[in-house]
């Protein structure tokens, strides 16, 4: 690889590196607001772990979880920054795509779509 | 034990925070403690703690990244196109998961747990430097170099279809038990592909986040992750991490590795057991 493109390389690796932990600031973030309102409400009730429910429908589709959040339901809130937090090595994935394509590297530009697409089949099978 | 949601989520908070750091320090990441702890010490579903676990594998990967990538070790092609095998395998034990008997799964933790004990008190050689040139690793383009004080020092990968298929046993594992697997693809890359060891564990903890990710989709529909026990996870495994890197410098970290070490075999044992037993 020549100079150059090492350069490139690791200026967009630092790049990643930076967006990667923002991803993970904001989405600690929303968890932590959610967390704070969560406990604000259920505190005093006995935890119940111990027993597998299966997710009660109000976290499972993300357009509830986003309206819930909205709304100001702690639960939705803490889920969606769960969201977030899942979405950021996703995102990162969607970059290293557009990064290869500028570096006109269609082999990696394959390889990458190939990697987002069974994200998203994984991010939305039912 | 009569505990509230506050009580109990602070202690996990806390348990959570001593992992991460435990964790960052021996280099074996906080994702194989988190589950027995919920499991056996809380008496949580194994289903809810895998999924607690993800979360927390992904945030440690995304929170640590920066410091990983700051140094020019990864190697993104490397690391994306040995993804393609660790998503597929994620999504392969993801719904592998949501099959098997929990028992099965806390056996499974327990073997792969005692595997991750062995490497921390035995530590794997560096089997890397003056290999020949391998085709298939020089038509992916997954040949590259790494900083060195005597400036850069290039390395040759080899075994590039045993890497792929180890890849996806790590995977596999990851979206099965709701850990990283960094210690199986280090073993891939370093071991199999000859690729040098500092190369091999950057870029390993920069794909553990895309493999959890593809998994926790799985996880999120079925209900394995739950807001209220995620949240203590991710946010004590975080700052456990932070702490832990903050303090790595002046750490013991030979010592550490061998008392983690052996706290985590005999922990392995106790799941293995449990699960034989039809108590998890």
């Amino acid at each position: 690889m020549s100079e150059a493109s090492q350069q490139r390389d690791k200026q967009f690796e630092v790049f990643l590196g930076q967006l990667l932990r923002v991803g993970f600031f904001l989405s600690a973030a929303v968890v932590l607001v959610g967390g704070l309102l969560y406990l604000m409400k259920y505190a005093h009730q006995p935890p119940q772990y111990g027993i597998f429910h299966g997710e009660p429908s109000d976290v499972r589709h993300t357009a509830d979880v986003v309206r819930g959040a909205f709304s100001g339901h702690s639960r939705e809130l803490i889920e969606l920054g769960l969201l977030l937090l899942i979405l950021t090595p996703v995102s990162r994935v969607l970059l290293s795509v557009i990064e290869f394509a500028r570096e006109r590297d269609w082999l990696y530009v394959t390889t990458t779509l190939l990697v987002l697409a069974i994200l998203i089949y994984g991010l939305v099978t039912r | 034990m009569h505990l509230t949601t506050l009580g109990f989520t602070l202690l996990v908070a806390l348990g959570s925070l001593l992992a991460g750091l435990l964790g960052s320090l021996t280099g074996l990441g906080g994702g194989v403690v988190i589950v027995p702890l919920l499991t056996l010490l809380f008496h949580v579903d194994i289903r809810y703690a895998i999924g607690a676990s993800l979360v927390s594998v992904i945030a440690t990967s995304s929170g640590a990244a920066a410091a990983y990538l700051r140094e020019g070790y990864s190697n993104m092609r490397v690391g994306m196109f040995l993804e393609v095998a660790t998503t597929v395998g994620a999504l392969c034990g993801a719904f592998l998961a949501t099959r098997i008997p929990t028992a099965a799964i806390a056996i499974i933790f327990g073997v792969v747990l005692l595997y991750s004990a062995w490497t921390s008190i035995k530590p794997i050689p560096d089997v890397s430097g003056g290999e020949p040139v391998d085709h298939l690793a020089e038509l992916l383009k997954l040949n590259g170099s790494y900083p060195t004080p005597e400036g850069e020092q290039e390395y040759h990968v080899r075994n590039v279809p045993a890497g792929f298929s180890l890849m996806y046993v790590a995977g596999l594992l990851s979206g099965l038990l709701g850990i990283g697997s960094g210690a199986v693809k280090v073993l891939a890359m370093d071991r199999a592909m000859h690729i040098p060891f500092k190369v091999s564990t950057t870029t390993s903890n920069f794909m553990i986040g895309v493999t959890a990710a593809a998994s926790a989709g799985i996880y999120l529909h079925r209900g394995y992750i739950d807001p209220g026990l995620s949240m203590p996870v991710m946010l004590g495994v975080a700052c456990g991490a932070l702490l832990g890197a903050r303090i790595l410098p002046g750490a013991r970290v030979r010592t550490l590795r061998l008392v983690f070490g052996a706290a985590i075999a005999a922990i392995a044992i106790e799941m293995i057991f449990k699960g034989i037993g039809g108590k998890i």
